[in-house]
């Protein structure tokens, strides 16, 4: 298959570890921030190739695992209320609040319905007007120019009866935490391309002139992240910290303006809290204050419930980078796919789930599986 | 609604003026009679539906009796490939196929939202018609009820059936031992992704097909070859992984296939990139894999070419001394590595 095929070919993988073995005279370590990437290095078990030459840190790029609990319990609360349907993409629906997931809340009566696409849900609420429709908006810049058309779709037909949980996270923010962290171990970023194709590469250049720490826009297949990692390590080894794009394929240095603009007419940057890091600066996007009558908080908040965090999951130092999830005391034991105490056990960008799934390195070598 | 059929649309009739299921077609008086003798006997009793009566009488069988039971709500009702009467009949053939048995006897149970329309009725029955004569099977008794409007999604079937043990037996996936090969009769996943695609309606050029089909071909094709079968399952929900899994928990092997050997086809693998799903862990309706005896698997892959829905069959792997992992994947990279059991499907509702 074209534009697959090539980057998934084993040879040209082989050649690539093995250029990456010869240019890295000390081992690097190098954070992938997005989890579609984590999942392809476990995948096809890159991690584990690159043992004691490049240790792969897991980043916070799934935006259903960095989703507080505060957001989830309001939304279960939302659905279980009467004349209120709860729509959101699959994963969303299957992450555990404090008091259940929205697929336990559908269970229990309330309205909940997965959607593939936020305009999906705007397509809800015109068929169902006897329905108060919320969109659990979450994602970091990839899905937010969708949420952004929904919502100038919602206010063109004048629908009353759509609004937003707007949940939707900044990724720039999140590695300017991680990089400035007492505890940080990352000495290069693979940056999420994807995210890229919208952004653009040009905006983590402070990030690199502040930290030392180069960035590398990668892609998701075995070649991409090979590629980016031997580009990252081969910026470490001649200490010239720089942005390069490996994903020139995908995104470009200014990234989609299109989609860049229809962000910014209807979203502005704001404070939000990440699970596992706490309240980032700039680290989220709210609507702007002609968009605000969309906002579910405003509409029907806020939340009547606290949230009943719980010990046994440590999702937010996995999330942070802190641990791997098989240092997690629950991983595997308490904490499996069917039963999950957090996000990244659930979601298909999910470290954990990507450790359970393809056993990462550590499972490998004797940590128990059910 | 994509539950009608392409090919019986009726530009004449508006929707008001079709002929639809109503809760008097259930419920036992007149209405009911003329669905039966004018619909339901004309299209399926040649094969063998004992009109009238209330339980059919079978005939005395040589050797042992297998029996079985499926219940089919797949959404949309027609997809490429297929359609529900097909599903309901070669779903109950081939789980007796696979068993071993020669499959002889079925029964067909529909359940009717009322509102259906009547031509999508005649739609499923033609297609049980034929998917029972192409599989040599009799529908021997039934049942019709109908339920109101959104109790049901149009239209949801359970058939059961009848089969004769044919010998010698199939050693049974406890009997698997390391050595043994590992082969599937056909590219995987075409089944779950065709109803994705016609259920999501994705504009997808070209677009996969369910690989709906009997596997009683197949399965004879296997046994006049005399390859010494250890098991054979059909692949359905969970897929390929599912049945692996299955496999390697009643027996004390690990099973490692290479993911470079499973057959897929383009059109599978394009939708699954595209939605983030692996083919092995979804369903098929004509595809199974098959476990043979270390050494035969070139020759079950051989003796099953000859059969036009298992032409694709491949050898994929084989049973190994156990590990931690009772599945093992070997990707791109050479390495092996554990391959998950599907919590779940990943699609609901495509059987």
């Amino acid at each position: 298959m074209k534009f697959l095929d090539e980057f998934r070919d084993p040879k040209a993988a082989r050649r690539l570890l093995a250029e990456i073995r010869r240019a890295a005279r000390r081992p690097w370590t190098l954070m992938e921030v997005c989890g579609g990437q984590t999942h392809s290095l476990l995948r096809h078990g890159i991690d584990a190739e690159l043992e004691g030459v490049v240790e792969l840190i897991h980043g916070p790029g799934c935006p259903v695992c960095v989703t507080p609990l505060e957001a989830i319990d309001f939304a279960r609360e939302l659905s279980l209320r009467g004349g209120t349907m709860l729509a959101s993409f699959g994963d969303m629906l299957r992450v555990p609040g404090s008091r259940g997931s929205l697929l336990d809340a559908r269970a229990a009566g309330g309205h909940v319905r997965p959607v593939y696409s936020p305009v999906d849900a705007v397509e809800l609420a015109r068929r169902h007007p006897e329905m108060q429709v919320v969109f659990f908006a979450v994602g970091f810049e990839t899905t937010t120019p969708t949420t952004a058309l929904a919502v100038r779709q919602a206010a063109a037909r004048g629908l009353e009866n759509f609004s937003l949980l707007v949940a939707h996270v900044r990724v720039l923010p999140a590695m300017e935490a991680i990089a400035a962290s007492e505890d940080c171990r990352v000495q290069g970023f693979l940056a999420a391309g994807h995210v890229c194709a919208v952004t653009g590469c040009e905006e983590y250049a402070p990030l690199v002139d502040r930290y030392r720490t180069p960035v590398v826009v990668t892609g998701f297949e075995p070649v991409d992240l090979l590629q980016g990692i031997l580009k990252c390590v081969r910026l470490l080894e001649s200490d010239r910290p720089q942005v390069a794009n490996c994903y020139s394929r995908t995104a470009r240095n200014s990234g989609n303006p299109t989609a860049q603009r229809l962000v910014s007419d209807v979203f502005e940057v704001c404070d939000r809290a990440w699970r596992g890091f706490g309240v980032i600066p700039q680290g989220g996007l709210r609507l702007r204050a002609e968009f605000r009558r969309f906002d579910a908080l405003l509409r029907f908040g806020p939340a009547s419930l606290p949230v009943l965090d719980t010990t046994q999951c440590r999702s937010g130092d996995v999330l942070a980078g802190r641990i791997k999830p098989t240092a997690c005391a629950s991983f595997g034991m308490l904490c499996t796919p069917d039963r999950p105490l957090g996000a990244p056990m659930v979601s298909s960008e999910g470290a954990c789930a990507a450790y359970y799934r393809y056993g990462g390195t550590q499972t490998l070598h004797g940590a128990p599986r059910p | 609604m994509n539950n009608h059929p392409s090919s019986l649309s009726c530009p004449a009739l508006s929707a008001t003026d079709r002929e639809r299921i109503t809760l008097a077609h259930g419920e036992g008086g007149r209405l009911m009679r003329r669905l039966l003798h004018e619909r339901i006997f004309p299209a399926i009793g040649g094969v063998g539906l004992q009109a009238g009566g209330d339980a059919a009488v079978l005939s005395q069988l040589a050797g042992e009796v297998v029996f079985t039971t499926d219940s089919f709500v797949v959404s949309p009702l027609f997809f490429p490939g297929g359609d529900i009467g097909k599903l309901c009949v070669f779903g109950t053939v081939n789980d007796l196929a696979v068993t071993g048995a020669r499959p002889l006897w079925i029964s067909l149970a529909l359940i009717i939202e009322e509102g259906l329309d009547l031509e999508i009725l005649d739609a499923v029955l033609q297609s049980i018609r034929m998917a029972a004569s192409e599989a040599e099977v009799s529908v021997v008794t039934g049942d019709t009820k109908v339920v109101p409007r959104g109790a049901a999604d149009g239209l949801f079937i359970n058939t059961a059936g009848v089969g004769v043990l044919v010998s010698p037996r199939f050693v049974g996936p406890a009997g698997l031992q390391c050595g043994d090969e590992l082969l599937v009769t056909g590219p995987i996943g075409q089944h779950g992704m065709a109803v994705m695609v016609a259920r999501e309606q994705l504009e997808l050029e070209p677009c996969p097909t369910s690989d709906c089909a009997s596997l009683v071909p197949a399965v004879e094709a296997l046994r006049r070859s005399e390859v010494p079968v250890v098991a054979l399952r059909d692949a359905t929900r969970g897929g390929v992984a599912a049945v692996l899994h299955e496999w390697a928990a009643s027996c004390d092997c690990t099973l490692a296939v290479e993911e470079e050997s499973i057959p897929v086809t383009p059109e599978v693998r394009g939708v699954c990139e595209l939605l983030g799903l692996e083919p092995l862990c979804v369903a098929n309706e004509g595809t199974m894999v098959v476990a043979v005896r270390e050494g035969f698997g070139a020759a079950a892959a051989h003796a099953l070419r000859s059969v036009p829905t298992a032409r694709h069959a491949a050898l994929i792997g084989r049973a190994q001394k156990k590990g931690l992992s009772p599945v093992l994947i070997q990707r791109g990279l050479g390495r092996y590595l554990p391959l998950d059991e599907p919590a779940g499907a990943p699609l609901p509702r495509i059987c």
